[in-house]
């Protein structure tokens, strides 16, 4: 196990590795000096800067010096939580960022659970009842959950809540919390929130769950240890509670290592329709705005917590499978 | 083996089809037997014969797309009364009563028959609880008995053990455990030892004569060691292509078997007396695709004694050639 | 089960099974897929968008591009298929007014005159399939010009009509999918292969570079890429630049089936008989393992097209794909991304529906495939 663990560990420290190398090409790619850039845009701002601050900048980001060096550099400044200023807003980028981060989280995680409360109890029924009417039903709409991209779903979405219950339902808070500081209140307004931009954001990842809980399940019974349980005399729903389904959530529930991008990745998108105070407007904008740092921040911190995330499911998964907390495979 | 006892388990003409797209597979086509309690009747027969599915017919446990389509089990319970198995649900309070408690199974896979991540204790305990109506502690105790039983060292360990950090021979003694937990009357046991090596495999054997000594079970064993079959069996069914082609005791089987099949299985074991390294005669041919049987005897294909326009057209029966000894044939009948 | 199935030396064997043995694994495929109803359709439609694509100019027309204040925001034109009992399908022109109230441009057809459409009439020149010279298009109106009086699918905000927009934007989106799908299949398989047939160090490399790409989220990733692109690039080099950053970071998942194929093909007899047979490996590589495993990644390559064209229609949705005047699924669905605007012109959704289509068509086609190659799987 203890092997497993430090491969799983060191896979996802050489992931975070590589997500930060293309964060700094992100940040790199514009042409020209990004120092100047930012001079540039600071003093047409108002708030220009002197010669010698340019200077002190180029130096701590070693610009003239070879990539390596400067990669380095920024990576230094990343450890001791520097990670640079936006240049539209003037402001740290930590600071720009907030709890757009957070947000973007609490989004992706409650898509992940919509996603997992309603493929369970389906792709055990489409296993289980394979061929019937329900299965293809399901097979059929989930091929269409499939098909429509997150961002058109938010389209849709908005469309008909708007022509037909002429209600804005987009946004995270309502107009009283959005500025509010955090509170219980404001927690619940959240929750309340959360379940349009959850579905939206879930529906082609619970298509795909659907399909890959019914394979895993099918493959499941038809193994013999199935029909060792039925000969034990095990009523048939038990059988398939106790032993396939839960041999099947295994896997299942490790498809997070895969969903979680997914969804992140999604949810960039689909905040810019449902306008969701998330980092994916703030992403979007900065990009047009070429405020690199803000940019390459936002991919490295999402890329970071997507990693975290998947680790930690992972490290949970494998306490919970005794093949290989026991150190098989 | 004698006629005036009761059958504890009577199968007559059972079919048991599988209904596929590509075509049907008649795995069972016809197969008739007794069990006897006390008494061991070994199944043999090629690998596809349908000796695993004539099992799980029994059992009421056939994967769809698999159906009885005909034919019955009659199974004698402990009370007495005969019950039609046939006429069951699957599903139904009583057949999962039979199953387990009545009739034990050891699946042919020691290696997947246990789940992947419950512990072997769980697997058995929850037989124990769902026939015995005894406490969790309790059906822990007799689960860690079954597993002395068994001959598995240090069981108050094993049974918090998972399957697959048992070694081979201990899964199957495991499966075992599990089959007699409830002390059936009937132990089905498809293939106990074909996965382990020949000193597991003659220990697991002396096993279950002992314990069936102890509780007058019956015991279908199915196999395709014929040397297993002259060590354990009473009686002796060979099947071929979901038939029975021959049955009767073991001598009557050894020493004057009768049909083709029969004979041509025999001669390919190796005995003691043979030169050594002189090629085993193999049965010519292979089994026929499954979807496309040929008509008449299912064996003329690949029988020595084929007569032309008699096995090719009509389907032979099984008749008896002695008092226990039955035959289907045409050589046999007239 | 396999030595169970196989007939090769009963003695004597069915017609039927006859048949199958000396069918090539070609047919038999066909007849696997043949079955496949839904891949049947989703084939089908594929065709049909190919033809689209095949004949933009022909199925517009209107210049995409041309605005025309005048025009702008036209609803969806009704057309009267029948004229007096005969099938003689006719519209109505419409006159755009000003609402004196609201100051909104407001189009009131003209009950009295009616505009007859011609099928394969004159419009605009251009050249059939790039060579032959023609002005033949599939509408045209009868005494007038087709783009000023016909609006199938209604104008958007510039006045340009979405039916030929949306026939343009289909074929560049159809085309992207399968450029960057061509691209992606090249480093796939030469990746995936080396790293299936070579194993060792090499195999263990590429799996991780392929397990840390698929656990960041791409979407922000294309985004920076994209956004980098030179602004002042042609519609060309910004097509070719999206294809190669969608591609470059899509090739992951068929890698993966192409590694799979190969390590399941290393370990099958008839290699290990050829092998021992004295058969080079470049024999072996293309006499035996390339036709066995083509199935598995042409139907690989059908599902991963999907994802292409959702991440070009994604990026060019945000603004960081396509630009204008290019015109793609998602440059026309920019044009929806306002609830407002939307609702009141519902018809700027329209080009949802063939992104739709098509993905689900090359859904169900891909499934069909994977089925036929592999039944087992
Ligand atoms: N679930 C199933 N679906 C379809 N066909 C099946 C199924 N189970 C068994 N069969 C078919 O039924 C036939 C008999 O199978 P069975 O498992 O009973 O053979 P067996 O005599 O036990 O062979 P073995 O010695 O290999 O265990 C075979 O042709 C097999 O392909
Ligand atoms: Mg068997």
């Amino acid at each position: 196990m203890i092997a497993y663990m430090v491969r799983r560990i060191l896979l996802a420290l050489l992931t975070i590795w590589m997500i930060t190398i293309l964060s700094f090409i992100i940040i790199q790619l514009p042409p020209g000096d990004f120092v100047d850039t930012y001079a540039n845009t600071m003093s047409a701002g108002g708030t220009g800067i002197t010669q010698a601050e340019k200077d002190a900048l180029r130096e701590q980001y070693g610009i003239n010096q070879p990539m390596y060096v400067q990669y380095l550099k920024w990576m230094g400044l990343i450890m001791q939580g520097n990670f640079g200023m936006a240049i539209e807003w003037g402001r740290p980028v930590l600071d720009v960022i907030g709890d757009r981060l957070m947000l973007t989280i609490v989004i992706s995680l409650a898509a992940i659970v919509f996603t997992w409360a309603l493929a369970l109890p389906i792709g055990i029924y489409s296993a289980v009842k394979r061929y019937s009417f329900l299965d293809y039903l399901f097979t059929f709409v989930g091929f269409i959950g499939l098909a429509i991209p997150g961002f058109m779903l938010a389209l849709i979405v908005m469309y008909v809540g708007f022509s037909y219950f002429g209600s804005n339902i987009g946004g995270l808070f309502s107009a009283d919390y959005a500025e509010a500081p955090w509170s219980m209140e404001k927690v619940w307004d959240l929750i309340q929130h959360l379940p349009v931009p959850a579905i939206v954001l879930g529906v082609s990842g619970t298509a795909q769950m659907i399909r890959i809980m019914r394979s895993n399940l099918l493959d499941e019974l038809r193994k013999p240890y199935v029909m060792t349980a039925r000969a034990r005399g095990l009523a048939e729903s038990r059988v398939i509670m106790k032993y396939p389904v839960r041999v099947a959530l295994n896997p299942f529930i490790s498809t997070i290592g895969y969903l979680l991008p997914y969804v992140v990745s999604g949810s960039i998108i689909v905040s810019m329709v449902l306008s969701l105070p998330t980092v994916g407007p703030l992403l979007l904008k900065s990009l047009v705005a070429q405020d690199m740092f803000l940019a390459g921040t936002i991919v490295l911190l999402l890329g970071v917590l997507t990693v975290i995330g998947t680790l930690i499911s992972d490290l949970l998964l494998m306490w919970v499978d005794p093949r290989i907390r026991l150190g098989r495979q | 083996m004698t006629k005036d006892n009761h059958p504890l388990l009577s199968v007559r003409n059972l079919k048991t089809y599988f209904f596929q797209d590509e075509g049907t597979v008649k795995a069972v086509d016809g197969a008739s037997f007794d069990v006897f309690p006390g008494k061991t009747l070994g199944i043999v027969g090629e690998s596809g014969c349908g000796k695993s599915v004539t099992a799980q017919s029994i059992l009421r446990i056939v994967d769809a797309p698999g159906k009885i389509v005909e034919g019955t089990i009659t199974l004698t319970r402990a009370n007495g009364n005969q019950v039609e198995l046939t006429q069951l649900q699957p599903d139904s309070q009583e057949m999962r009563d039979i199953r387990g408690a009545e009739i034990g199974l050891v699946f042919q896979e020691p290696m997947t028959s246990f789940s992947p991540v419950h512990t072997v204790g769980d697997q058995i305990t929850e037989a124990i609880q769902l026939h015995m109506n005894v406490t969790k502690l309790e059906a822990r105790k007799r689960g860690i008995e079954a597993l002395r039983s068994v001959g598995i060292p240090k069981p108050e360990r094993r049974i918090d053990e998972y399957a697959f950090e048992l070694s081979g021979g201990l899964r199957q003694r495991a499966m075992i455990a599990v089959a007699l937990s409830c002390s059936p009357r009937l132990l089905i046991a498809d293939e106990p030892t074909t996965a382990l090596d020949v000193t597991t495999q003659a220990q697991i054997l002396d096993l279950l004569r002992t314990l069936q000594q102890q509780n007058q079970m019956a015991i279908m064993l199915i196999t395709h060691n014929l040397g297993v079959v002259a060590e354990m069996c009473d009686d002796v069914v060979v099947m071929y292509l979901g038939r029975v082609v021959e049955q009767g005791t073991v001598d009557d089987i050894f020493h004057s078997s009768k049909h083709p099949y029969t004979k041509a299985l025999l001669s390919s074991i190796p005995s003691i007396e043979m030169e050594s390294r002189v090629k085993l005669p193999t049965i010519t041919g292979s089994i026929p695709h499954p979807y496309a049987r040929p008509a008449g005897c299912p064996f003329y294909p690949r029988c020595e004694r084929f007569m032309e326009g008699v096995c090719d057209k009509q389907e032979p029966t099984l008749l008896a050639v002695s008092d226990k000894q039955k035959v289907s044939c045409f050589l046999y009948q007239k | 089960m396999s030595e169970k199935t196989l007939p090769q030396d009963s003695v004597k064997t069915t017609v039927a099974e006859e048949k199958i043995a000396v069918a090539t694994q070609w047919q038999l495929m066909w007849w696997r897929f043949r079955k496949h109803k839904l891949a049947m359709i989703g084939v089908v439609v594929l065709i049909l968008f190919y033809l689209v694509v095949a004949c933009v100019d022909f199925l517009a027309y209107a210049d995409p591009n041309e605005s025309d204040a005048q025009r702008g925001l036209i609803a969806p034109q009704t057309i009267e298929w029948f004229d007096n009992g005969e099938f003689k399908p006719y519209v109505h022109p419409l006159k755009g007014t000003r609402d004196p109230k609201t100051f909104k441009r407001v189009y009131v057809p003209d009950m009295d005159t009616k505009l007859p459409i011609v099928f394969f009439g004159p419009g605009f020149s251009y050249k059939f399939l790039g060579l032959i010279e023609t002005d033949r298009h599939l509408f045209s109106v009868e005494g007038a010009d087709a783009y000023k009086t016909l609006f199938l699918f209604g104008t958007d905000v510039q006045g340009r009509d979405i039916w030929s927009r949306l026939i343009y934007g289909t074929q560049t989106s159809l085309t992207i999918g399968l450029v960057s799908v061509a691209l992606s299949l090249l480093l796939g398989v030469t990746l995936g292969g080396m790293s299936g047939y070579y194993g060792g160090v090499f195999d263990t490399f590429i799996q991780r570079i392929i397990e840390i790409l698929r656990s960041i989220p791409t979407i922000p990733l294309w985004m920076g890429l994209t956004a980098a692109l030179p602004n002042d690039w042609n519609v060309t080099q910004v097509y070719f630049a999206i294809t190669i950053i969608i591609s470059l970071i899509g090739w992951t998942e068929l890698a993966r089936v192409v590694r799979g194929r190969f390590l399941s093909l290393r370990q099958d007899d008839f290699v290990m008989a050829a092998e021992l047979l004295g058969c080079s490996k470049a024999r072996i590589i293309f006499r035996h393992m390339v036709p066995s495993f083509v199935s598995h990644i042409i139907a690989a390559t059908t599902l991963a097209i999907p994802a292409m064209i959702i991440s070009e229609t994604s990026l060019s949705f945000l603004g960081l794909g396509l630009r204008p005047p290019a015109i793609s699924w998602g440059v026309l669905l920019q044009d929806a991304q306002n609830v407002q605007a939307l609702a009141i012109s519902p018809w700027l959704l329209i080009p949802v529906l063939p992104v739709i289509v098509a993905v689900l068509a090359f859904n169900f086609t891909g499934d069909g495939l994977r089925d036929a190659a592999d039944p087992y799987g």
